[in-house]
């Protein structure tokens, strides 16, 4: 293996694959961040699966391997697909998924076809053409990858270059067309770029995975930025890495095919950022939740405390506690989080237990629940109320108590003509009311 | 000279036709409504003027010249659900694509744009949105960009398409606003609208329009329970409650 590992580096040939496959992943990046935005992912699935007619064909009409013979055929059977899909949504009442389902599979069966007559003849076990279904990058010579390099390099300048235009193409095709884009011409450009990438990955990577090299970077990278310009070079990154990744443990490894590697490489980044990305990804996602249920739990039962405790105090009887059956009965939450949620609350000395299932609030806790209960029948007078206060650009997630003293004592005002008015102070902001008797401060004994 | 000018423009979608030969030309500095029931190709007649949709026949002239030389001249708001607004892209950098055509082919913008574009943001009420990305903004939010953008486009003559749909109150506020700033400064805005509810304490203007023009003229004189029948025809519930919107005002 060290053996194999060292001739990899000295070997002429080994280093222009890797540097061919390292551009070709770097283009796909690059060009399938557009592909996907646009919802065209699977345009390129049927160009690539289209092409191998056109390699076939080419095969025949040439006599002979050849590189620049192969991608001729490839880029116009793939166009001549995209063609057909694209005749068929506007001409008939199917719809592009069907289409393109159709064309894939109808070029691809021809294909397939094409290939076993070409193996059957007596040249055709030599050609190589066979790797042109799951890729293979050792089979790549010198002048090949220098092809491809080229053919990359051209299209990362031209993404690069049009960077601004392909974004307003992408998010806004009909703005675009508006400040005078030519969006006809820049769709087909998108699309030229796209059956490029595809075309000089087909012997690395094979037709059936190629969509997959074009997507898979763009949909990991896509998990952690939410800028365009970033996203486009972090999938270039991760499709460089899968290509050069691939292209080793394919050469390093005998018979093994390159395409699948590439893409269980891009696989994985794509599962790890599926999971672990920062802001998008479903663990952060996951904790972010149930963080969000937990606060939801704390606050409804406070205010259901508080709720209770109002009553009680307006039928002038102190009563000893209530019971978390009463808690749930009037909030949807179950017996464990209810639980879970007290536990933690009387630890912040939030709540008391008074006896067996049954809580109450301490002085601490009426506070906090008074000012949670404060806000929101504070939202409640403000939703009946909206057009009123439109100009102080009110979310439902900001905190009404943080608004201007004048707007804020108006709301308040409209609070008491509502009945709505939290009854139950907090000791410090009591004086001059009656007096109750759970909380010390506010009656005592 | 007449800001926008539409001559016997027609439209058709697989030869069904959408717009027939309408025709009309509308006073500089006005507030516009173009009003209509559904599918009677309001839509289709902003996008129409704007080169949106391929017109089977007609011209459309801004201040006196075809659309492709006056470009720079309009302001266009998309309808807010035409784009995928999980886009990866921050509200700021939507604003600065109203400076597109402004800024050419290749070149990235300068520090000038970004202060124009983050001004616009400002007139709007979205400065401190910025750099949220717009996923993360309200239906009214999102509106709200957009109308930076198109003010990012330095235009004198503006196309919106129903701005006012499923805003918060405080957008639609900060939209009519705007709108009579625009004005204010000799600038056209034509909207595309449908709460008729509105149109008497919004618009200077108003185009009735179904698949045909029906009437265009000063609100007072056009918007009239007659035109109204015209343009709704045989919608009897909905023409009762129009009757009501009519004596009301």
């Amino acid at each position: 293996m060290s053996e194999t590992l060292v001739s990899i580096w000295t070997d002429a040939n080994t280093q222009w694959v890797l540097i061919g496959t390292l551009l070709l992943g770097l283009a796909s990046g690059l060009v399938g961040s557009f592909a996907l935005l646009k919802k065209q992912s699977l345009i390129g699935d049927a160009m690539a699966h289209a092409a191998l007619p056109g390699i076939c064909i080419a095969f025949l009409i040439h006599g002979a391997k050849s590189m620049s013979w192969f991608i001729i055929g490839a880029a116009l059977s793939g166009l001549l697909a995209t063609f057909f899909i694209e005749k068929m949504i506007k001409l008939s009442r199917i719809k592009e998924d069907t289409s393109i389902g159709l064309v894939l599979s109808v070029f691809f069966g021809f294909g397939i076809v094409l290939l076993t007559y070409i193996n059957h003849q007596s040249k055709g076990n030599q050609s190589g053409i066979d790797d042109f279904i799951f890729g293979q990058a050792a089979s790549l010579v010198g002048a090949d990858v220098k092809l491809i390099s080229a053919v990359a390099v051209l299209l990362i300048i031209i993404t690069v270059v049009l960077f601004k235009e392909l974004k307003l193409l992408t998010f806004d095709p009909q703005f675009a067309q508006g400040i005078g884009l030519p969006t006809g011409l820049l769709n087909g450009l998108l699309m030229t770029l796209i059956v490029g990438v595809v075309v000089i990955g087909l012997q690395a990577v094979g037709v059936i995975l190629m969509s997959a090299m074009l997507i898979t970077p763009a949909i990991a990278a896509r998990y952690w930025t939410e800028r365009l310009d970033h996203m486009v070079i972090i999938a270039g990154a991760i499709g460089a890495f899968s290509g050069v990744f691939g292209t080793l443990l394919s050469t390093t490894t005998k018979g093994m095919p390159t395409g699948p590697l590439i893409i269980v490489a891009a696989t994985i980044i794509f599962l790890i950022s599926m999971v672990f990305a920062p802001k998008r990804g479903l663990l952060v996602k996951a904790i972010r939740r149930s963080r969000l249920r937990r606060q939801v739990a704390r606050e409804q039962v406070l205010q259901t405390l508080y709720d209770f405790t109002e009553q009680e105090y307006l039928q002038y009887k102190t009563g000893n506690g209530f019971h978390e059956q009463q808690i749930m009965k009037k909030r949807p939450i179950s017996m464990s989080m209810l639980r879970k949620v007290l536990r933690s609350l009387e630890k912040e000395e939030l709540v008391r237990r008074t006896g067996d299932a049954l809580w109450c609030l301490t002085e601490k806790g009426l506070t906090e629940a008074y000012h949670i209960t404060l806000r929101n029948r504070l939202m409640e007078v403000y939703l009946m109320n909206e057009m009123n206060y439109a100009h102080f650009n009110i979310r439902q997630d900001m905190d009404l108590l943080q608004l201007p003293e004048k707007v804020l004592t108006e709301l308040k005002q409209l609070l008491k003509q509502y009945g709505r008015e939290p009854l139950v102070l907090p000791a410090n902001m009591n004086a001059g009311k009656r007096p109750y008797h759970r909380y010390a401060s506010i009656g005592g004994k | 000279m007449n800001p926008v000018t539409v001559e016997n423009v027609t439209v058709a979608y697989h030869s069904k036709p959408v717009l027939q030969e309408v025709s009309f030309s509308v006073p500089e500095g006005k507030l516009i409504g173009i009003i209509g029931p559904n599918g009677a190709g309001k839509s289709t007649l902003i996008k129409a003027v704007l080169g949106l949709v391929p017109r089977a026949s007609g011209d459309v002239y801004i201040y006196g010249k075809p659309y492709k030389q006056q470009r720079k001249l309009v302001g266009y708001v998309p309808q807010r659900g035409s784009v995928d607004w999980d886009f990866p892209t921050n509200a700021l950098d939507v604003v600065l694509m109203g400076r597109y055509g402004h800024i050419g082919w290749f070149k990235r913008p300068s520090k000038k744009d970004v202060e124009f574009a983050m001004s616009c943001l400002e007139k709007v009420g979205m400065k401190e949105y910025a750099n949220r990305q717009i996923s993360q903004l309200s239906g009214g939010q999102q509106q709200r960009v957009f109308l930076a953008r198109a003010l990012a486009q330095d235009a004198t003559v503006y196309f919106m398409d129903e701005p006012f749909v499923g805003v918060d109150a405080a957008t639609e506020k900060a939209i009519i606003s705007l709108l009579n700033e625009l004005k204010a400064q000799g600038k056209t805005v034509l909207v595309v609208h449908h709460d008729l509810q509105t149109v008497k304490e919004y618009f200077d203007w108003v185009l009735l329009l179904n698949m045909r023009k029906i009437a265009i003229g000063p609100t007072e004189e056009t918007f009239t329970l007659e035109n109204l029948q015209k343009t709704y025809g045989g919608r009897l519930t909905f023409l009762h409650q129009q009757h009501a919107i009519v004596n009301q005002q």
